[in-house]
């Protein structure tokens, strides 16, 4: 498929090695696993492979299909035609980790603009090239809190709040250390005053959300005061649009932001690739995992971008890092800058505007539905909670039949909790059209009454 | 040769990308909660489009050069890959649909689950790690659970050869399990005798790269394995160098239990810049009921009406979920269709030429660059940048003059045990003229480092910007800048 060897070329090579035949090669694997047969089909020519693709992705119904309301984690966004046609150079797609800044400074200097565009928008002080996604990026703060401490202090506070997947993630990570979690389990829809009383002097790090999962946005900065009276740390999980509109963590005084960057400008694509956002500040710099570009110089005098603060990293402290994370999500933190540079001071200010607007008002004419009603009364931004009058599960399929995506049925996250069984978490972006919206309203009575 | 910066660029008041007024009623904003100042970039399209365009151009990658980087399988990236994972019908799904609106996706992701068990010699696989480092994580967690479910908790020594790549003490570290290194021996393989005097009842497992990082297949693998099974442990295959092997031999088969596939190196997804990558995780049946949830599964047969329903099945004793939704589906989809567009016997010839080009480079060089390890190498191999007559000439400057000669030099000072290594991976993707060309400029480097040190010192010469002030960097720290327009 894409071997450039002739036959001669081949012959040439393998004269020049001083071999036979390519088998010889091999010589070093054991006889009798060698060469073992794969029950795999047969190569095709590239006009066949792409026909074979575009059936598979024929077999999905996307948003062109679907009128969809769904969010919980991953946003339809509109995404401007020049993020796709940059990211696609193949001076940017195909280049390896910039490990060689002298021909490597497109890169770099694109991560720098990255980390600067994403500590302007959080309100932060550093931002590293990021994690693979907003679940690992809390995993990361909860190592480094936890690192931080130098292990003296084994809680971490985690707000039930936080989206379920992420929590499930930080589980996973810390099976097996002394880490201990709070939070997990009470009741989701606790206000971060319940926080408080479970934060003491063993408390490494506290971990909320902003939205939270449920889409309620909360003034962090009186937990964010009481966890720095017992010496804890805060770490707040964004999502990057919202703050278009709203007071950044880092003007609350959080410690750590994090954040789930699909909404900026990368595509919803079943769930990745996306982009962890991680921020801190300076005096934690030390701590942070992950890549990190820095200005300089070259030997003439001329400004340029390194990777810099390595001794941190994997490749020199082995078994002494605090992670072992090795890549960043390099084209999707460019896609982003793109995103941010394209949109701009304005853009996004206004994309902000359009979902709350749009979300607001389907909130509330859904809540004049009869049986329908809003479950929260606390300040959102573009997502909601709906109580149904049927199962939301059951809504759901019953939408689904008239092409709607209703949203997130909450008993999936939560099977474990009666009161979620009716109730559906609705997310309204700039994508969804009024006319989407009126439909969404019409067809939801006509489903709960017919 | 320099790109201005975002907020030299910026200006008060211009606009880039804009949305329609809205088509419902305003609400109230929340006033308590509104942001005071907004710090972005203010500019115009075009300003984006020639900005970027511009900064892409100070880079170097495989599009535009040869990039012989040892360990990181640098291949071409096909085109036809990127417009299958950007067809709208990928792009454009939510990973929490109901199944039944999402099957296209779900069915190729349960053949490349089953592609990479064939490939590999596995019964379970996950496609949810992230990358590389991403799936070694999962597998030593795989390998800890699997211990701890047997009841078996004093399991925790992993035995890591000292040519491993960084990562693999860095997993075991954070998931704080004991770290000890064994030697290599005069062969470049695992020494038997150091191994064997770990092999005791603490022993969870190896963590065993083969073809290791020189570049050779391991001649005492079956021996390895043995040993490590028969003190109870398990043993981690580390994929990063799957290139070599392909249809070659299957890790499953030589007893390997558990081993994370970089589908940005073996499966020619594109490295963007230093990622995403995905490395998911294929495991022997013992530990299949322990991987990370969710996998693809049929979770309703065919029937004569209507084909398989495909699902999200989290498996029994699962360690858990170890990021959000279902792994890096657009690079599921690249790596699925080069497997397509190869097929089974043309992986096979991926990894042949692989090794064929490798060695047919190394009998090139061998004569002028000392060999660490005289053997028959695999897909790369491992030379030492330091040459007779030229004292003051390390593997770096070799490095940074093939800069010159527009090469991306090979990966320097890695694997730690070779003196000034230059570890060099042409991929199969490369042609004769390329190696030829390449070798041509490393021998005239040779003679240069001899004749004129001081042109290999300086290096490189024609490059945006010269060698950075590293120390500088790290110092003064300056991690960030102001992107709004300068007042």
């Amino acid at each position: 498929m894409y071997l450039p060897h002739t036959d001669a070329e081949r012959e040439a090579m393998l004269k020049a090695i001083g071999v036979k035949s390519i088998e010889e090669l091999f010589r070093d694997v054991p006889e009798s696993y060698r060469f073992p047969k794969l029950d795999l089909p047969s190569g095709l020519t590239e006009m066949e492979t792409i026909a074979n693709l575009q059936d598979l992705a024929n077999g999905n119904e996307t948003t062109q299909d679907l009128l969809s309301f769904l969010g919980a984690g991953s946003y339809n966004h509109f995404v401007p035609s020049a993020i796709g046609a940059l990211i696609s150079r193949g001076e940017f797609l195909s280049a390896y980790t910039p490990y060689q800044p002298e021909i490597s400074q497109g890169t770099l200097q694109a991560i720098y603009e990255y980390q600067s565009l994403v500590t302007a928008l959080t309100g932060m002080e550093v931002s590293n090239a990021s994690h693979y996604d907003g679940a690992t990026a809390v995993a990361e703060a909860v190592n480094m809190a936890y690192a931080n401490f130098r292990g003296k202090r084994t809680k971490v506070v985690l707000s039930a709040a936080l989206h379920p997947q992420y929590v499930e993630t930080v589980q996973t990570y810390v099976t097996g250390s002394p880490i201990v979690l709070a939070g997990v389990g009470e009741d989701p829809l606790n206000t971060p005053d319940s926080l408080l009383p479970m934060i003491d002097k063993n408390t490494a790090l506290v971990v909320v959300q902003y939205p939270d999962f449920f889409g309620r946005i909360y003034d962090y900065r009186k937990l964010i005061e009481t966890a720095h009276q017992s010496g804890a740390l805060v770490c707040v999980s964004v999502n990057p649009i919202a703050l278009g509109l709203l007071t950044p963590p880092g003007e609350m005084g959080a410690d750590i932001v994090t954040g789930e960057g699909q909404p900026l400008g990368i595509p919803m694509a079943f769930g990745g690739p996306y982009l962890g956002i991680f921020t801190t500040k300076m005096e934690f710099v030390r701590k942070m995992a992950g890549r990190l570009v820095g200005e300089t110089v070259d030997g003439k005098g001329r400004k340029g971008f390194v990777l810099t603060l390595t001794a941190r990293e994997q490749h020199i402290r082995r078994e002494k890092a605090t992670s072992n994370i090795c890549s960043n999500q390099g084209l999707m933190a460019l896609s982003a800058a793109i995103y941010l540079s394209l949109v701009g001071k304005a853009g996004l200010r206004e994309v902000a505007e359009l979902c709350y607007h749009k979300a607001h008002f389907t909130a509330s004419e859904i809540a004049k539905l009869d049986g329908f009603k809003l479950v929260e009364s606390a300040p959102f931004f573009h997502e909601f909670v709906v109580e149904a009058p049927i199962p939301a599960a059951e809504l759901n399929a019953r939408l689904l039949d008239h092409g709607i995506i209703g949203g997130y049925a909450l008993s999936e996250a939560y099977p474990n909790r009666l009161e979620m069984a009716n109730r559906l978490l609705v997310a309204v972006t700039e994508m969804n059209s009024r006319e989407q919206i009126d439909t969404l309203l019409e067809i939801l009575d006509e489903v709960c009454h017919e | 040769m320099s790109e201005p910066q975002l907020c030299d660029l910026s200006s008060r008041g211009r606009r880039g990308v804009r949305f329609p007024t809205a088509d419902v009623p305003f609400s109230e904003l929340p006033e308590a909660f509104l942001r005071q100042d907004l710090a972005l970039p203010e500019l115009s399209e075009f300003d984006v489009v020639r900005h970027y365009t511009r900064l892409s151009q100070l880079n170097y990658s495989i599009d535009t050069g040869f990039y012989p980087l040892g360990s990181c399988t640098m291949k071409y990236n096909p085109k036809v890959n990127e417009d299958a994972a950007r067809l709208p019908g990928f792009t454009g799904i939510h990973p929490l649909q109901p199944i039944e609106t999402v099957q296209g996706s779900l069915l190729l992701m349960y053949e490349l689950q089953n592609w990479l068990k064939e490939i590999a010699g596995f019964s379970g696989m996950t496609l949810q790690p992230a990358a590389g480092a991403h799936g070694e994580m999962v597998g030593i967690m795989i390998i800890r659970a699997y211990h701890v479910d047997r009841g078996d908790t004093k399991r925790t020594k992993i035995i890591i050869p000292d040519s491993a790549h960084g990562t693999n003490p860095a997993t075991s570290g954070m998931l704080g399990m004991s770290v000890v290194e064994v030697k290599s021996d005069a062969r470049g393989n695992v020494d038997l005798e150091a191994l064997k005097a770990h092999c005791d009842d603490t022993l969870a497992g190896i963590m065993l790269t083969n073809p290791n990082t020189l570049g050779l297949f391991d001649e005492h693998i079956v021996e390895v394995v043995r040993m490590v099974h028969a003190a109870g442990g398990l043993v981690y295959g580390d994929g990063a160098n799957l290139n070599a092997i392909l249809g070659i031999v299957r890790p499953g088969d030589l007893g390997i239990d558990v081993m994370h596939f970089n589908l940005h190196k073996t499966f020619s997804t594109p490295h963007g810049g230093g990622g995403p990558g995905s490395g998911p995780v294929g495991v022997a049946a013992h530990l299949a009921d322990f991987l990370p949830g969710p996998v693809v599964d049929i979770v309703e047969p065919e029937d004569d009406e209507n084909p398989p329903l495909y699902g999200l099945v989290t498996p029994k004793k699962s360690i858990g979920r170890v990021k959000a939704f279902h792994g890096h589906f657009g690079m599921h989809v690249r790596a699925y269709t080069y497997m397509l567009s190869y097929g089974g016997s043309g992986l096979r010839q991926i990894s042949e030429y692989a090794v064929l080009n490798a060695n047919y480079l190394l009998s090139r060089l061998r004569s002028t660059y000392k060999l660490a390890y005289d053997r028959t190498c695999m897909h790369e191999f491992v030379l030492e940048g330091h040459l007779d007559g030229a004292p003051d000439i390390h593997a770096l400057d070799i490095a940074k003059r093939l800069m010159d000669y527009n090469f991306h030099p090979p990966t320097n000072y890695f694997p730690l045990i070779v003196p000034e290594a230059l570890m060099i991976e042409p991929t199969e993707t490369e042609s004769m003229q390329t190696l030829d060309l390449f070798a041509d400029a490393m021998l005239k480097i040779a003679e240069e480092a001899r004749t004129n040190p001081e042109l290999l010192k300086t290096a490189p010469h024609n490059t945006p910007v010269g060698r950075m002030d590293e120390v500088k960097a790290a110092k003064e720290l300056v991690l960030c800048c102001g992107v709004g327009p300068l007042s």
